[in-house]
């Protein structure tokens, strides 16, 4: 085998499983060992530089990084790592972290750049170019910005509070938000002279399910259109029997809106088994706790509308099974499950329209514009597209990490420089070793069962669309959840020269992560470990060859807690513990800048902050 | 040591063994030794030993006597028996155990100071005795807990932390026992775990008394330039003349056996010691040729390693003695204490 290379930021990057995870990055152990310190408006700054919206994202994330936590492999349950977020961004000090937002220069750059769609790519946008100096204007077709933030997530998951101030942090940085403002044509915006155009104009068309009597009668709604007419205001009640087409989040959305909504019977319809379900599995959980009904494998067929009104809905009951590799279903019987009114959310697509087709922006055989995967910019210099609108529905956190890299690409084209040679990623490594069997990182292995979030009553919370559901972590479960956390950054720092081979580390590895053992293919290595390293997933590391036998030291990363005993029994310190910190390049830096911190330095907050231990040393907060 | 237990959580997907238990299962307490000391990792080899011999952890009996090397039963079978006895008296106390209790496996831990110097009388009457036991010499030539003075297994030649050389000829604990008749002689090292263990599985099934002298350098005091002892110095002399594997009774024999110079030694219990690498001209049941082979390598700066020397038809202790079948403990009371009627019987037979 090769000696891995740990000087590269992607090797030890991708021994953070959350953090490698996460689309935009986020430096996860951290935020939770600030959290765990009561450092919370630290832990508030850390998240919004990688993902903006901490408090928002701390209620409504997809949370990639939960399936990928190492924590799962172990004892089958990730770190409650969103809800640690929303703990930061609940109990933080909001002066001082205004105080350490990025400063907004007076004098601008003269570039100007326009903003098509107020979500959160749009907004991130404007977040990452704003303290560079450029002038960044939004046109939005809605009364308010936040896009699908807040006029598709219900306010029972996502209090305007909480959406108001974060959007409020960036539209105070200087934003030109025009709302109620529709682009009909973007040739007639490119006529109006940007330095740069991002199109951050989501996925706003749900899909439709034309089947007979689709259009009998007006009890039948598109999912995302209906949400965001209670978003409005527009809708405030429902029919009692309500049948939802489709098993994603937005569906479940639907549900538990209808049933807040007056809605007594409300069945969700999926074509498939649970295992094919799309939505977030706490998502699904959470409906389902509200008494909706989930029903599995109910193919629809047709509306039934007599006289007008809607009065059922036809189904086939069907059963899937393999063939030729493929899922086919076959028909066992056809059932009529009547019902008041409709949702449908069977998914929704982007619409561009109003793009046209002799501008030099190459659509594809959707009618899509053709987006680099890299730089986010369509066939036209100048015009970039990112979020829901580049590739189709994802989810806020994938929307962010595009709004920072179309930024980066947005201020490269300004300043005229390449575009595919982007900023490099860096990092650091720091020792945590304090004395002899100390470090500066909790090492020791937590064995508490994941903390279960607390929800408000069924009948409260039913009751209106305001109360929102989950309480938040109180002090003793945010310590708990805390202390699960792995600490995966803190990595294992092995230096060959200083290795004698006396096997403590090997020996003392509680998860048996350890091997010396001779040079050989990487395959086979992996088969005669001290435990086989199965997972392929996960890097094996290398060493070169040791001085006494020229055998390697081999690490399976696979299941590695990072107790730091491998360090602490090393008699030579050939292995150390070194935190590892994700050095993330932003629009700014020039491809191998030093990572400046582009806003002023994050200071060490008072540390005293004792809202969060003394609660938790009083009892129940 | 360290502050934080070696924490319970464990790889998902560790082997079990015939009782259904991890090697994880036969670890004891966390180890208070220094760091890198090679004591253990004889304490992981002895786990894996007794995880792959499917040993029940409460049918053990740990003995121990004074030293580094005699605090390590602390850190191996949490739920075996245990002795810690007075400086190199372990010898004494387990031949008396096994003559109570003979159905317990004895495994004994010691050092080159417990064994060789204070307790040196003790160890040479168990071997005589062969008392059915695993005797674990763990052997870095220097008295680690009083900082390092030359222990009597110090070579010859060998230098000290703070650079004074050994003038005094050390007592090779494998000569020893090969002239007092023992009747299975192994040398290990701990820095190879790979032949050590197969070494402790069949000194564990052996009916007798099973010496395995362990090099395990002292990385505090004997693992500088200029020690015989050291993890380098042993890793650059230690000539590894016989390659023996151990195969259970039940196993079916799948180990490739190189043509020549192999054979299978059967143990008492139907396992055989197969017998991979021997140098030409040794046989590992020939007391003689193995002495010599020992002295030989010795002379030339070598230190022999393997599995040496293993006595086929080893009478141990209680079989030698016709001792009562059953432990004591399991006996009733009027066998035990037959009365003073019996007693006087008995005494008349010496009048």
């Amino acid at each position: 085998m090769r000696p891995t290379d740990v000087s590269d930021p992607q090797y030890y990057h991708r021994v953070v499983d959350c953090q490698w995870g996460c689309p935009a990055h986020t430096n996860v152990p951290e935020y939770i060992r600030l959290v765990a310190q009561g450092r919370f408006t630290e832990a508030y700054l850390l998240n919004r530089k990688s993902n903006v919206f901490p408090g928002i994202l701390g209620r409504t994330c997809d949370r990639p990084c939960e399936p990928a936590c190492r924590r799962t492999r172990l004892d089958g349950e990730p770190v409650a790592i969103c809800r640690l977020k929303r703990v930061a961004a609940d109990l933080r000090d909001d002066e001082l972290m205004r105080a350490h937002l990025p400063q907004i220069p007076e004098a601008k750059n003269g570039k100007r750049i326009l903003c098509i769609g107020a979500g959160s790519a749009s907004l991130t946008v404007a977040n990452d170019l704003l303290p560079l100096g450029y002038e960044v204007t939004i046109y939005e077709k809605l009364a308010r910005a936040g896009g699908l933030m807040w006029n598709n997530i219900p306010q029972f998951r996502l209090p305007p509070r909480v959406l108001d101030e974060e959007i409020g942090m960036i539209l105070d940085m200087g934003v030109d938000l025009r709302s109620n403002h529709p682009v009909e044509s973007l040739a007639s915006v490119l006529d109006e002279g940007w330095d740069a155009i991002f199109i951050g104009s989501g996925a706003p068309r749900g899909k439709e399910l034309d089947l007979p009597g689709r259009h009998d009668t007006d009890r039948i709604h598109i999912g995302i259109d209906w949400l965001q007419s209670i978003a409005f205001g527009h809708i405030d009640s429902i029919e009692p029997r309500v049948l939802v087409i489709g098993v994603g989040n937005t569906a479940m959305d639907c549900c538990r809106s209808a049933k807040r909504l007056g809605a007594t019977d409300v069945k969700v319809m999926a074509r498939r088994s649970r295992p094919h379900f799309k939505a977030s599995p706490w998502e699904l959980e959470d409906a389902e706790e509200e008494l909706v009904e989930v029903i599995e494998n109910y193919s629809p067929r047709r509306f039934i509308v007599e006289d007008g009104v809607l009065t059922g809905m036809e189904f086939d009951i069907v059963e899937w099974y393999e063939q030729d590799g493929r899922s086919r279903s076959r028909t066992l019987d056809t059932v009529t499950i009547p019902c008041d009114a409709v949702i449908v959310a069977i998914g929704q697509e982007a619409a561009f329209p109003w793009i046209e087709k002799d501008i030099g922006i190459e659509l594809d055989r959707w009618g899509n514009p053709v987006v680099d995967r890299t730089t986010f910019q369509t066939t036209r210099d100048g015009v970039f597209v990112g979020g829901d609108a580049a590739w189709g529905p994802e989810n806020i956190i994938w929307a962010v990490e595009h709004g920072h890299q179309a930024a980066i690409s947005i201020d490269r084209y300004c300043q005229s420089q390449p575009l595919d040679d982007r900023p490099a990623y860096g990092m650091n490594l720091v020792s945590q070793k304090m004395g002899m069997h100390e470090w500066s990182y909790g090492n020791d292995y937590d064995a508490a069962q994941r903390a279960r979030m607390t929800h408000v009553g069924l009948e409260e919370r039913l009751a209106t669309l305001e109360v929102e559901v989950e309480l938040g972590f109180d002090a003793k479960q945010t310590l708990r959840e805390a202390a699960r956390c792995l600490n995966c950054d803190v990595q294992t720092d092995f230096t060959d020269e200083l290795c004698i081979e006396c096997d403590a580390c090997v020996d003392v590895c509680p998860v048996n992560c350890l091997t010396i053992a001779p040079d050989g293919e990487e395959d086979e290595v992996r088969l005669n470990l001290t435990a086989p390293a199965l997972n392929s997933d996960q890097a094996l590391f290398a060493s070169g060859p040791l001085p006494q036998t020229a055998r390697l030291m081999l690490k399976d990363e696979d299941l590695c807690i990072h107790c730091g005993l491998c360090a602490e029994r090393c008699p030579t310190a050939a292995w150390d513990m070194g935190k590892f910190d994700l050095l993330i390049p932003y629009a700014g830096l020039l491809p191998g800048h030093d990572h400046t911190p582009r806003g002023p330095a994050l200071p060490i907050l008072n540390p005293t902050v004792p809202t969060l231990v003394s609660s938790a040393a009083g009892g129940a907060a | 040591m360290t502050y934080i237990l070696k924490p319970k959580v464990r790889h998902p997907g560790l082997p079990t063994n015939a009782l259904g238990l991890t090697a994880r299962d036969y670890e004891g307490a966390m180890s208070t030794l220094c760091a890198g000391c090679g004591h253990d990792s004889v304490t992981a080899a002895v786990i894996q030993a007794v995880f792959e011999l499917d040993l029940p952890p409460h049918r053990v009996a740990k003995l121990s006597g004074i030293g580094c090397s005699s605090k390590t039963p602390t850190y191996f079978l949490g739920q075996a028996h245990g002795f810690n006895a007075v400086h190199g008296r372990m010898p004494a106390i387990a031949a008396g155990a096994s003559a109570a209790n003979r159905d317990l496996i004895y495994l004994g831990v010691s050092g080159d100071g417990d064994s060789l110097s204070i307790g040196l009388g003790h160890l040479c009457h168990a071997i005589r005795r062969n008392v059915r036991m695993l005797y674990l010499i763990e052997n870095n030539g220097v008295y680690g807990l009083t900082k390092g003075q030359f222990s009597a297994s110090a070579d010859v030649g060998t230098r000290s932390k703070r650079g004074e050389e050994n003038r005094q000829e050390p007592i090779d604990p494998i000569h020893l026992a090969l002239t007092l008749g023992v009747s299975f002689a192994a040398r290990g090292f701990s820095g190879d775990k790979v032949h050590l263990v197969p070494i402790l599985k069949a000194a564990l099934q052996h009916d007798g008394f099973a010496l395995v002298d362990v090099i395990s350098p002292c990385v505090a005091f004997n693992d500088h330039v200029g020690s015989t002892k050291s993890y380098l110095h042993t890793r650059e002399h230690a000539q590894l003349a016989v390659l023996a594997d151990f195969i259970p009774p039940a196993a079916e024999i799948t180990a490739s056996v190189e043509p020549g110079g192999v054979r299978s030694v059967t143990m008492h219990d139907g396992s055989t010691i197969q017998f991979r690498q021997v140098p030409d001209g040794y046989d590992p049941t020939n007391r003689e040729s193995v002495e010599n082979y020992v002295r030989e390598r010795q002379r030339a700066g070598e230190v022999a390693m393997g599995l040496l020397y293993v006595e086929p038809g080893s009478v141990e202790m209680n079989e030698n003695l016709g001792t009562v079948d059953r432990p004591l403990c399991e006996l009733p009371y009027e066998e035990l204490c037959p009365g003073s009627a019996r007693l006087e019987e008995i005494q008349l037979q010496y009048r």
